[in-house]
């Protein structure tokens, strides 16, 4: 496949979106939780609690819909600054019971739109990243299709960021990359190619450290060792001080590009 | 007697050599029209006034060395990692020759860090820099950053960051995008050692500074008529399809939704953030 191919794979309509790796993960023990107790709830962003295995962990992910009725009240997964208020009060909490957080992405971007500017878009991004940063428990993000720039960052400043083999994270979209650098947003399957946004390329890059199968509807072993993998890694760093955590958490981005 | 001499034809009157004879000579440079105003200024007066428009307030943008040279004291500036220099990385496309072009213009990256003093008071001072693919975020750009909030933490120096900056930089791909952890993160830590984070965003801040420590200060100023935006006013226009509101992203609209603190003249801007140093303690203990 090539680059651009990948991005087509990750937007597919059809793929699974947040709420099925939700229901094949945890099932009934799932709990929505709803609002950012400051102005509404966004349905971009899907959150609450569920038990893995035996361990009570905060699951938050942007959800993209998956048939135009959902797609529609979902905003096409793109969040508003409430939806990343909501999902930072969840990861608070999370915190104060100190259960572990796991991510899961899936977005083209922030929504750009009047309100969402209102509301404060670019602080709403910059709070996510800074609190999570310190966030004093495990966080774990998985990119289950499109990772579109900062709207997917303000969820993926964790201990691990993992993702599907067909997955794509990026700083803009090739379209848009196309059209501002060569005014001709036709050439993005160029753009796709240069701006190395693969999960094949990221891991090179070293931004992720791992690469997940693309699971199919109803694939029950797939589900049943991303969940073992899923909490082993939290029981790892569950075992961690809070300040041998966050030291590590901090060191993972520190070292991108230091070597200059 | 050429009675009709006045009626010389405009091409002969304009030739070269006439022009050379009758006509003062005037460097394109010496002027400098107000994009908001339309008045012609002299750039002599305009740089005077901390390039300012004299007749309507118009802040031009300022280069990182001007930035510098106004806040602070007279041969304060040390600077820091000067000659870190962006490389391209991903290999993209014609980054090279951007990047090449951009040095041209006398600015060796797009951002400056370094320690100064500011009314006598020790600070780490970084300024953006407009005239360096418009203060794009890159790699170097977030090492300088998270490298001088490092330095303040471990000196417990507070932080004035001047931001100015069309967002990540696309060509360095995911590692520009992850530049606004980092800085963040180095944020935090300054901002848990309890130490003081003044931001100054000038025009334009939008995209992945905004989203990081452009917000990230505890005191947030903006120049006047300053463009403040996470997707800027074409991005929306384009994806909604309807025309913005008036002054719409400007730091005054962006004040009154919340964002930020204060607007401040250029010609306070200075006495204001010495205030703010002292209010906070800051130089208090030091050596004089």
């Amino acid at each position: 496949m090539t680059a651009f191919e990948k991005v087509l794979a990750a937007r597919d309509a059809r793929k699974l979106t947040a709420v099925d790796f939700i229901a094949n993960m945890f099932g009934d023990s799932f709990i929505e939780l709803h609002g950012d107790r400051r102005f509404s709830d966004d349905k971009a962003v899907v959150s609450g609690l569920a038990m893995l295995y035996d361990m009570p962990v905060t699951v938050i992910g942007l959800e993209k819909g998956r048939n135009t009725k959902e797609r529609m009240e979902r905003n096409f997964g793109q969040a508003h600054p409430e939806g990343y208020r909501k999902a930072l009060r969840l990861m608070k909490q999370a915190e104060k019971f100190h259960r572990p957080v796991l991510c899961l992405v899936d977005t083209s971007g922030a929504y750009c739109g009047i309100g969402a500017e209102e509301r404060g878009q670019g602080l709403a991004i910059a709070e996510n990243i800074m609190e999570m940063m310190t966030l004093k428990t495990p966080i774990l993000t998985i990119l289950i299709g499109e990772g579109g720039s900062g709207g997917a960052l303000a969820l993926a400043v964790a201990d691990e960021v993992w993702m599907l083999e067909n997955s794509v994270y990026s700083v803009i979209s090739p379209e848009g990359c196309a059209s501002i650098l060569w005014k001709d947003s036709s050439k993005a399957a160029e753009a796709a190619e240069a701006l190395k946004m693969t999960a094949q390329d990221l891991f090179k890059l070293g931004v992720i450290e791992r690469i997940i199968r693309q699971p199919k509807a109803e694939d029950k072993a797939m589900f049943e060792s991303l969940k073992l993998l899923v909490s082993r890694t939290f029981e790892k760093n569950l075992s961690m001080t809070d300040e041998e955590l966050t030291n590590a958490r901090y060191n993972r981005f520190r070292k991108i590009g230091n070597n200059l | 007697m050429d009675l009709f001499s006045f009626r010389k034809p405009k091409n002969e009157l304009e030739s070269p050599s006439d022009q050379q004879q009758n006509v003062p000579f005037v460097p394109d440079e010496m002027w400098i029209k107000c994009p908001k105003c339309n008045t012609m200024l002299l750039t002599t007066d305009m740089e005077e006034n901390l390039r300012v428009c004299t007749r309507c307030n118009h802040h031009f943008r300022m280069n990182a060395k001007q930035r510098i040279a106004m806040l602070a004291d007279e041969n304060s500036f040390d600077e820091y990692d000067a000659d870190m220099e962006s490389k391209n990385i991903l290999d993209f496309p014609g980054y090279d020759q951007k990047l090449e072009k951009a040095r041209a213009k006398g600015s060796k990256e797009s951002v400056m860090c370094g320690k100064c003093k500011m009314g006598g008071i020790e600070v780490v001072l970084c300024a953006m820099d407009p005239d360096f693919m418009m203060g794009s975020m890159g790699t170097v750009t977030g090492e300088k950053i998270t490298r001088a909030f490092e330095y303040a933490t471990e000196k417990k120096l507070p932080v004035v960051v001047c931001t100015v900056s069309g967002g990540a930089r696309m060509q360095e791909g995911i590692l520009s995008l992850m530049q606004m952890a980092k800085t963040s993160g180095a944020v935090k830590r300054h901002s848990d050692a309890g130490l003081l984070y003044i931001t100054v965003l000038t025009d334009p801040t939008t995209g992945g500074v905004t989203a990081s420590f452009a917000m990230e200060g505890d005191i947030i100023l903006a120049e006047p008529d300053t463009l403040v935006a996470f997707a800027g006013p074409r991005v929306i226009e384009q994806t909604m399809r309807q025309k913005l509101p008036k002054d719409f992203q400007t730091s005054e609209f962006v004040m009154q939704k919340g964002f930020v603190d204060a607007v401040v003249s250029r010609d306070s801007l200075k006495d204001t953030l010495v205030k703010l140093l002292k209010i906070h303690g800051c130089g208090v203990g030091e050596a004089k």
